[in-house]
């Protein structure tokens, strides 16, 4: 029961992710599917800045007065680990990248077809 | 009891995510994701990861919402779904 609560991070982020995938599979319309994915995409990066959270008021400090012989140099307990949060960045932009590409697969279907969903397509093709 | 304010964002977050993939309109839906980009931006600004919370508000929430409504418009918003 403790590690729940202590843990509810990463048990919303299993939430959003299973919420994202049952939509990329199991919704019909091809905009659910990728409303979908980007939920999925979105609870991974819940998932690595979970990862570099630290309790107890860490943050990331910026030093004013720091200078090369490590006077004012801070303990490690006091910072967040900055490097899933720079893998997220780019993470990010991926994201809409891919937002883009299945955007624009999704007009030119519509063109076709004229219609959003994938059953309706799939009679169509047969 | 004190429930902490994360705990609220998320439970935020996940009612706008099942929201989302649920509503039959689609401008509605993409209109819900965007508020469950801004609630999870402000979920990762608490965390420390002001960096992130930045892109994922300008990039995500801005220009993914407007592609989203730029597509609905070259489509239709009417779903079965």
């Amino acid at each position: 029961m403790d590690f729940i609560i202590a843990k509810y991070n990463y048990w919303i982020y299993i939430a959003l992710m299973m919420i994202g995938f049952y939509a990329m599979i199991a919704k019909n319309n091809f905009i659910k599917k990728i409303i979908g994915m980007n939920i999925f995409q979105t609870a991974i990066i819940l998932f690595f800045i979970s990862i570099a959270f630290k309790k107890g008021g860490a943050t990331l400090p910026i030093l004013t007065d720091a200078d090369a012989h490590g006077h004012h140099a801070i303990t490690v307990a006091e910072y967040i680990n900055p490097l899933p949060h720079v893998l997220m960045l780019t993470a990010i932009v991926v994201m809409v990248a891919t937002l883009g590409v299945a955007l624009a697969i999704v007009i030119m279907m519509y063109r076709k077809y004229h219609t959003l969903e994938e059953d309706e397509i799939l009679k169509e093709i047969e | 009891m004190n429930v902490p304010f994360d705990l609220i964002l998320q439970i935020f977050i996940v009612i706008c995510a099942i929201a989302a993939i649920t509503v039959k309109d689609l401008l509605s839906a993409v209109m819900i994701l965007g508020a469950y980009s801004f609630f999870m931006c402000l979920m990762w600004a608490q965390m420390g990861a002001v960096d992130v919370a930045f892109t994922e508000a300008s990039v995500s929430a801005g220009i993914g919402t407007i592609l989203f409504i730029a597509a609905l418009m070259q489509t239709t918003r009417r779903s079965k779904d």
